[in-house]
């Protein structure tokens, strides 16, 4: 430390350096003390600011939500006038459902497909252009998304609905699934890979007796974060499946479909009681269905296998 | 040298080691499914931009470099050529506006927090604080949209607002002309802090990831001469994490650019370029999201190219802040933040 | 050291020779000639020459990093794993070339079973861990006769009386030794005509090692073993003959070559070696 060759004095020469108490500080100890302590605090409190405001969401939600939301709320659809109080977010509600679910049937098996070529073959330049590109498209503007398939689809073929919504949060589900699935399918250990090959298995044996079965529980929470991004989706839902008054079963009717945040955007733009009320049913229901999700599938990868330490 | 003839392989008719079953057959046409699938991808991104750009064109080729420019947006009625004006700038001005008094609030708050979380925290506090950190990070932003409209702006922002157009506002340039009253309420200010809010976890997420990266051995033998608390953090920790921080500013960045409900619920609509942020104003994002469900088809070419513009920047962002976070390895939690 | 390769061939030329006197086999499994083994330009292993005998077990020791695995892993092919491997000579199973096109390595994996140093069940029933082999190559039929061979290779192993009432808990859920004895349960399974082992018991206790070489001598009957192990005590209990490697540093890079000095009666490695450096090694002078 140069503070204590800078303490000992020059005098103390051939006796060589003076030996002091251990209680003895340097003389810029306290000034160091007193900034270490300073920026303690400064760090702690920075927590808390960043930490008060979106409690303050999660807090708010659940009271308003909570005055608003009763069984009907789960039964029946809004009323026809933002100004009447009542009713309920049904139909938004299977219409998120049903979106979602289309999404994850056609983004999940291409996403988890696509890691494993990552995984297994990604070693070319070809893969890692792949690679970087869906890195990238994590950060496309989900509007972007809704422009696209507004253009490609919606426009000129099928009209607003449920598969043109579920499209779109497909599209946008992808990369974050090739992401999470690939982190997970690397994690698995080569031993495995190797004692299926010993084994006299062959590779797609292997990856899907062996590999794919030992990162389930990751690959799946992957995808459970995605489908929680993607129900909480309002722009491009809003180009795509635009929106309905009534719970639409239809896989693509040409009119639209509802779902709960395009709802909720509605209900809270208006200036009336009625709508803003259920915008905050709406809300606490919406944050319930992401949170669940997102525990749900923090709570499978922790009861994974496969982790960063192995598999055990 | 042996003594036990044994047959050459020219002699014995039947290999052993021939294929048996069918077995063999699949791991090539594996190997096709699975490569198709990376075509397929990146296939998917080439036609997004191909499409867009190609419905965005004739508003392109009209307007030429006044799109990003101009100032006036006047749609045209026209169902087959493009007769309006288009000048996006009121609208990519708000979308940067917004974005960059994000990322100025949030940038701070989120390092110190993630090094709090990281460095310094007891596990009692670290554990559950990056838990929650996560959560909120899976926050949908309409929620934050609308707990922006309906309670932060009225009860926090307005007050806030009026403070800093009575102080900043009657001071001296740049101060007042950016805190240039009256206060409105929904503002470039308003959206600004409201997305600031929302990227705070995606960025203390990726932060508390960089940390975490830094040699814990370099740590100790920091602690091992001396060294306090806050130089380690210093000298050690963001010495070696400023690429890291930087990528994870830029992907946060990036979110905020593209950022449409909560930003479309609280800039204002306006379409005026405000020179002070207490102005409503409108975000390229929001005026897709707002106009588009009764535009006319000229106008809809108009916001296709709004929204091309608004890919090709945040695609700039993304992949500058990739480069950078893949130069100190990829981050894992980005994709899910 | 181009004299070395002299001085080897001697001893293999009197190893290879072995007289029929009835006890024991004369049937060579593998002949191992001139093999090197690159990883990319990196030479591992030069000039391996080498005969397997049926029903044998043949041990490999020596320092760490001479290559004994290295050369195991190409009697099943799995160094086509490292995509920079590369194999110079050859490797004949009963005459036919293991390098030849037209070989599919599948298949000589069929045939040569291997048991690896860590036991590594997949996260799977015992039972599915057993039939995981012979289901991939499609072999059985029916649920019955899937059992029949799950059973038969669990005996074999001498596992059956330990798992037969929990055949459906998860392979990791036994003692490290139980696992090691389901690996080769696992690897016997497919009924190949050799055994590979790479350590087998670096990864157990004294007591479970005992019962993995109690094992082994009771598998020799049906089986031809080539175990690689660091002990030496081991490879003395165990093994009918014995393969002494070693590395010798290449003096233009600083970088170490495996080579094979000497394979014989385990007796003579360990009594009377006509290498002086197997000679030094067994008596615990090098290495």
């Amino acid at each position: 430390m140069t503070d204590t060759t800078t303490a000992t004095k020059p005098d103390g020469g051939p006796a060589g350096p003076t030996r002091r108490p251990l209680s003895e500080k340097t003389p810029n100890a306290k000034r160091r003390e007193t900034i270490d302590r300073a920026v303690s605090i400064a760090l702690a409190a920075a927590l808390a600011v960043a930490i008060i405001p979106l409690l303050l969401i999660v807090w708010q939600v659940l009271v308003k939500g909570f005055q608003a939301i009763n069984l009907e709320f789960f039964t029946e659809v809004e009323p026809l006038s933002y100004r009447a109080s009542g009713g309920g977010y049904v139909h938004g509600l299977i219409g998120t459902l049903y979106m979602v679910g289309l999404a994850a049937l056609m983004s999940v098996p291409l996403g988890v497909i696509t890691a494993l070529y990552l995984v297994e073959y990604g070693k070319g330049r070809f893969a890692a252009a792949v690679r970087f590109f869906t890195d990238v498209m994590t950060g496309i503007p989900s509007i972007f998304v809704g422009l696209f398939v507004y253009a490609l689809l919606v426009q000129p073929y099928f009209g607003f609905g449920t598969l043109m919504g579920g499209i779109a949060l497909a599209i946008l589900m992808l990369p974050i699934v090739v992401r999470s699935s690939e982190e997970i399918l690397k994690l698995v250990p080569t031993e495995l890979r190797e004692n299926s090959y010993a084994l006299g298995a062959r590779h797609w044996q292997t990856v899907f007796k062996v590999v794919l079965p030992a990162a389930l529980p990751g690959v799946a929470t992957g995808c459970m974060l995605a489908v929680a991004r993607a129900a909480g989706e309002t722009a491009p839902i809003i180009l795509t499946a635009f929106g309905a008054r009534q719970i639409t079963l239809a896989l693509q009717d040409g009119t639209g479909q509802a779902a709960l945040p395009m709802l909720i955007y509605r209900g809270a733009s208006q200036p009336f009681p009625g709508g803003i009320e259920r915008a905050w049913g709406g809300a606490l229901l919406l944050i319930g269905l992401v949170l669940i999700l997102t525990i749900l599938a923090r709570f499978i990868a922790s009861k994974s296998r496969v982790t960063p330490g192995g598999i055990s | 040298m042996t003594v036990v003839d044994t047959p050459t392989s020219e002699r014995d008719p039947v290999n052993p080691f021939k294929s048996t079953e069918r077995g063999g057959k699949v791991d090539p046409i594996f190997r096709w499914v699975l490569r198709s699938s990376g075509v397929l991808v990146l296939a998917i991104l080439a036609l997004m931009v191909l499409r867009t750009t190609w419905a965005a064109w004739p508003v392109f080729a009209s307007e030429g470099l006044d799109f990003f420019t101009g100032t006036l947006w006047s749609v045209g009625p026209s169902r087959s050529e493009v007769t309006g004006t288009y000048g996006a700038w009121p609208f990519i001005y708000g979308t940067l506006v917004s974005s960059a008094l994000a990322i100025i609030i949030a940038l701070p708050l989120a390092i110190c927090t993630a090094l709090y979380l990281t460095q310094l925290a007891p596990p009692r506090i670290a554990r559950p604080g990056s838990y929650l950190v996560e959560m909120l990070a899976s926050v949908p932003s309409i929620i934050f949209g609308l707990w922006g409209l309906l309670w932060f702006l009225p009860n926090v922002l307005r007050p806030v607002m009026n403070f800093l157009e009575d102080t900043l506002g009657q001071s001296f340039p740049p101060f007042s002309i950016l805190f240039e009253g009256p206060v409105f309420g929904v503002s470039y200010f308003a959206a600004g802090v409201v997305l600031a809010i929302m990227i705070l976890p995606i960025i203390t997420a990726i932060c508390r990831e960089v940390f975490m990266l830094a040699p814990e051995g370099e740590k100790q033998a920091a602690y091992g001469l001396g060294a306090t608390r806050w130089e380690v953090i210093r000298k050690v920790v963001l010495a070696r994490s400023v690429p890291g921080v930087v990528g994870g500013t830029m992907l946060g960045l990036g979110r905020a650019l593209g950022e449409t409900v909560a930003v479309a619920m609280l800039i204002g609509a306006s379409q005026r370029v405000g020179t002070s942020l207490l102005f409503p104003g409108d975000s390229m994002a929001a005026v897709i999201f707002n106009t588009f469900a009764d535009g006319a088809p000229e106008a809809i070419w108009a916001l296709f190219a709004i929204g091309v513009t608004l890919f090709f920047i945040t695609m700039i962002v993304n992949i500058l802040a990739r480069l950078l976070v893949w130069r100190i390895g990829r981050i894992t939690g980005d994709a899910t933040v | 050291m181009t004299d070395d390769t002299a001085t080897m061939a001697d001893p293999m030329v009197t190893a290879t020779k072995r007289p029929d006197d009835g006890t024991r086999s004369t049937e060579v499994v593998f002949d191992v000639e001139d093999l090197d083994v690159y990883y990319g330009s990196f030479r591992a292993v030069r000039n391996v020459d080498a005969h397997i005998f049926k029903n044998d077990i043949t041990a490999f020791i020596g320092p760490s990093g001479c290559g004994k695995s290295t050369v195991l892993r190409c009697f099943n092919r799995m160094n086509d794993m490292v995509p920079t491997a590369r194999v110079d000579g050859s490797i004949r199973y009963h005459g036919w070339d293991l390098y030849a096109t037209g070989v599919d390595p599948v298949e000589v994996r069929r045939k040569v079973g291997m048991v690896f140093q860590k036991p590594n069940p997949f996260p799977k029933s015992i039972y599915d861990n057993v039939a995981f082999g012979p289901k991939a190559a499609g072999r059985v039929k029916g649920k019955s006769d899937t059992d029949e061979l799950v059973e038969d290779a669990l005996r074999r192993a001498a596992l059956w009386d330990e798992v037969k009432d929990r055949l459906k808990v998860s392979g990791l859920g036994i003692s490290g030794g139980q696992q090691q004895r389901l690996c080769i349960a696992r690897a016997i399974a497919m009924h190949p005509e050799v055994l590979l082992m790479d350590e087998p018991c670096s990864a157990l206790d004294p007591i479970a090692t005992a019962r993995i070489e109690d094992l082994m001598l009771e598998l020799k009957k049906q089986f031809t073993i080539i175990i690689v192990t660091h002990n030496m005590q081991q490879a003395a209990r165990v093994s009918d003959r014995t393969g002494f490697f070693t590395t010798e540093v290449n003096p233009d890079s600083d970088t170490r070559t495996g080579l094979l000095v000497e394979l014989d009666d385990t007796e003579t490695i360990f009594s009377n070696p006509s290498d002086e450096r197997t000679e030094q090694y067994v008596t615990g002078r090098f290495g």
